[in-house]
């Protein structure tokens, strides 16, 4: 009988000194089949998946192509086994166009010169034949991100690669290139390619998976069919206990106005009309108000206005009475605003330094921290940072020292939330604070901003997720376009309704046309 | 005029042969801010094979100038290479001492051989009058000098090698995104070496060509004042494209040369204005393109980044 896997991973154990990455770990992926890999971060799916590309050599553990066992020493041995992976983080040349980024490494050439026509046509064919839409002479900075995806698929596809696996393809994507991407590797699989789907989204493992392979803190917990299994039973796998789903909170009733924004306008980077326009609002102590809607629609701005990283060209902003639209940055930290920012790495961290200097970012001037002399009290910054690890279940390779950059994504964000949150602010403003994280940490969040809604804070989120702009405000602000457009009670709304304001289609505050 | 046109075009030759080498060296991701040291050495190389070859035919005479100041400069690349790309030093720092030690080393070296041929001779002062003839060819006033077919050459090589060949996609890549050109097979660490050896070859090219250009013996404790750095600003004003730089170089070439010729050219030496505001012109005028200029430029993402296989 002719093998019926395409690629087995049998017993693998990758040790690194301190963890046992990968403890054991079996893993067959059918030809053929969508599979999931399914764990939280740092549950060792992407060790996994070096020790396939050659990257790590395993302890033990063999690996098998169609029945054979095969020796993976580097990335192009996984390459000439036809195996191919697109990565979180796009490997492509920004500057070079699609086609060129399509045949680096493997260009056809004549004489020496390379031969673009000819490889263009086999572009076109492939994405012809698989759906997946490009424009081969455009240059890849001037491209969706989506098109960029789909550029990384026809890398794997001009190569003949017949593994295909996606690390986290949807992290950066909207939901109709999502959609889009699924209808893609359904037709992929239908087509015979065999493709492993690393995620930690339930929903979208439960919508294209065939079956799903679970890893829990390094450990093999189980395969399952998709068809027989449920969300619950998947997540449950996956972190090892129940998640709940729904956020829980009582209901309130909201004190002082915190935060009064008063015609706010924002300029933008992008284009010459303003980012924001006009914007007033206020969020009460005690009070979770949520800005929703669609990426790009002023949010970013409106935020860099209320922190202050990038001036406002009109309107006020009031903190607790006291006017701060024009404050510095410190002045509006040391007066009580936190601030969660979108972009970790860029606002959020200092990747290269440490983990306890970066909790100490925006208070290492304060008497605890810094002599009189001025030379900083590393005893005290030490000590500080150890309660904050503790305190808020930090997880690090090597403690405080940690450098920022070698952390996951969840523990870099539980950093910030802990280094935020300790300054017990009045004003809280956390953007997609959720943005790439797993189940298991999202509920973690949730629940961090719901507690600080209940000592009474305020609390301004903003949030791309339909479902947690349902489930964790008490008011809804939606924007379109640099306006608010309406303002909902997320207990008297549906995610129909909400998508009406969102895509413009409804608005209660339309201006009047000027006569 | 035909004398501005003729030494427009030489010094152009020069900028354009150095400023190529940093193009490749920086399209291969690793800044070559030793441009100058590799100048100096590449000018000894072929000023020692123009004076020990006096009185060969003038076939001889050429190539063996070509061969010698490249090679030396190639090798002395190496040095940058070795250091930045196997042992990731701070590319500026070791461009900084390849220019300090170049001239220094230059020095010594001819010195050493001036005193062992005359014990009374302390100059690092080589002569090549003879050969440099070799190099010429007379039409009418107009002295064609084989460089700048050869620089001609070079400039439509390096062309089609970027932007037509394997070679070329690879190299640029490895100066854009060198975990990209990992993961596709590419070995990022050979292509670096191969930008920085051809950027050695060009840049020691460019050596010889430029202490030949205006003079027939070169002083070497002089180094070759600055010009190297001149072409990296004709690198960056040329967007690190070899069609720009060579017009970049063409504009400054013309500055260079009027520091040569304005005596002779009419109402310029009418104006009376002192030879050392011209010898500032290219310089002065480097500064304010750059300042106005650098705002749009774009180099190579990935340059002064050592590469590291593990780093993510």
């Amino acid at each position: 009988m002719e093998n019926q896997y395409a690629i087995e991973m049998l017993g693998i154990t990758k040790i690194f000194p301190g963890i046992i990455a990968n403890d054991d770990i079996t893993l067959q992926l059918k030809k053929g089949e969508i599979h999931a890999l399914l764990g939280e971060n740092g549950a060792g799916k992407s060790t996994l998946m070096s020790v396939l590309f050659g990257l790590y050599q395993p302890e033990k553990g063999i690996i098998k192509k169609d029945g054979r066992q095969v020796k993976i020493q580097n990335p192009n041995d996984a390459n000439d086994l036809g195996i191919g992976m697109v990565h979180q983080h796009f490997k492509l040349v920004e500057c070079f166009s699609v086609l060129d980024n399509i045949i680096l490494g493997v260009e056809p050439v004549k004489n020496g010169f390379l031969q673009k026509k000819e490889a263009k046509e086999k572009i076109l064919a492939l994405s012809e034949k698989y759906g997946l839409k490009v424009d081969p002479d455009a240059l890849i900075e001037d491209i969706t991100v989506g098109m960029q995806q789909r550029t990384e698929i026809l890398k794997m596809l001009y190569r003949d690669n017949e593994i295909l696996i996606f690390d986290e393809p949807t992290a950066v994507l909207t939901p109709q290139e999502i959609e889009e991407l699924m209808q893609i590797m359904r037709n992929l699989s239908a087509e015979g390619k065999s493709i492993l789907f690393i995620s930690h989204k339930l929903n979208e493992i439960m919508a294209v998976a065939d079956r799903c392979t679970v890893l829990r803190k390094g450990k093999y917990i189980g395969t399952v069919n998709v068809a027989d299994t449920t969300m619950p039973e998947l997540s449950r796998m996956m972190v090892g206990r129940d998640v709940e789903f729904a956020v829980k909170k009582e209901d309130r009733t909201p004190g002082d106005v915190i935060l009064d924004v008063k015609g706010l306008t924002v300029a933008s980077k992008l284009h010459k009309n303003n980012a924001v326009k006009d914007v007033s609002f206020n969020v009460r102590s005690g009070e979770i108000v949520c800005i929703a809607g669609i990426d790009g629609n002023g949010q970013t701005e409106l935020v860099y206005g209320l922190t202050g990283l990038e001036p406002v060209k009109a309107g006020t902003v009031i903190m607790k009475g006291k006017d701060i639209t024009h404050a510095s940055i410190r002045e509006r930290s040391v007066n009580g605003m936190s601030h969660i920012p979108e972009d970790r790495h860029k606002h959020g961290l200092v990747l290269d330094y440490s983990l306890e200097d970066n909790m100490i970012l925006q208070r290492y001037f304060e008497p605890e921290f810094t002599s009189k002399a001025g030379t900083l009290k590393r005893a005290n910054i030490r000590s500080y940072a150890e309660k904050l690890i503790d305190q808020y279940d930090v997880r690090s390779g090597q403690g405080a020292i940690t450098k920022a950059r070698s952390m996951s994504g969840g523990n870099q964000q539980k950093a910030i939330i802990a280094r935020e949150l300790d300054k017990a602010p009045d004003l809280l403003i956390a953007v997609q604070p959720t943005r790439g994280l797993d189940v298991g940490a999202i509920e973690y969040i949730h629940k961090q901003l719901v507690a600080q809604r209940d000592a009474g804070h305020a609390v301004l989120l903003v949030s791309l997720e339909l479902e947690e702009v349902m489930t964790v405000p008490d008011r809804i602000l939606v924007m379109y376009e640099g306006e608010i457009v309406g303002e909902l009670d997320p207990k008297k709304t549906n995610a129909e309704e909400l998508g009406l304001y969102m895509s413009g289609a409804k608005n209660d505050f339309r201006k009047e046309a000027a006569v | 005029m035909t004398l501005l046109v003729q030494y427009t075009l030489i010094y152009a030759s020069v900028l354009i042969l150095v400023a190529l080498g940093g193009c490749f060296s920086e399209h291969s991701g690793v800044i070559n801010l030793g441009l100058e040291g590799i100048m100096v050495m590449g000018a000894m190389g072929g000023a020692l094979a123009m004076k020990y070859l006096t009185g060969s035919p003038a076939f001889v005479v050429i190539l063996a100038t070509i061969l010698a100041s490249a090679l030396t400069g190639l090798v002395y690349s190496l040095l940058l290479a070795v250091a930045c790309i196997n042992f990731k030093a701070d590319q500026t720092i070791v461009g900084t001492a390849l220019n300090m030690l170049g001239t220094a080393a230059a020095t010594v070296i001819i010195k050493a051989i001036n005193t062992a041929a005359n014990p009374d001779d302390v100059s690092s002062v080589v002569q090549y009058i003879e050969s440099k003839r070799s190099f010429i060819v007379s039409f009418g006033t107009f002295e064609f000098n084989w460089f700048m077919l050869v620089t001609l050459i070079l400039l439509v090589i390096s062309y089609i090698l970027l932007y037509k060949t394997r070679f070329g996609l690879r190299l640029m890549a490895c100066g854009e995104h060198p975990q990209a050109a990992d993961s596709v097979g590419i070995n990022v660490y050979k292509m670096r070496y191969a930008g920085v050896m051809i950027s050695g070859f060009l840049g020691g090219l460019g050596g010889i060509v430029y202490i030949t250009a205006g003079v027939s013996e070169w002083k070497f404790e002089n180094g070759v004042v600055g010009f190297g750095f001149l072409a990296l600003a004709v690198m960056i004003f040329g967007q690190w494209k070899p069609t720009r730089i060579a017009l970049a170089a063409l504009l400054f070439g013309l500055f260079r040369a009027l520091s040569n010729v304005y005596s002779g050219i009419g109402f310029l030496s009418m104006l009376n204005i002192p030879s050392t505001i011209y010898n500032m012109l290219p310089y002065m005028i480097s500064l304010l393109v750059l300042a106005l200029t650098s705002a749009n430029s774009r180099a190579p993402k990935a340059e002064g980044i050592p590469y590291d296989k593990g780093a993510r």
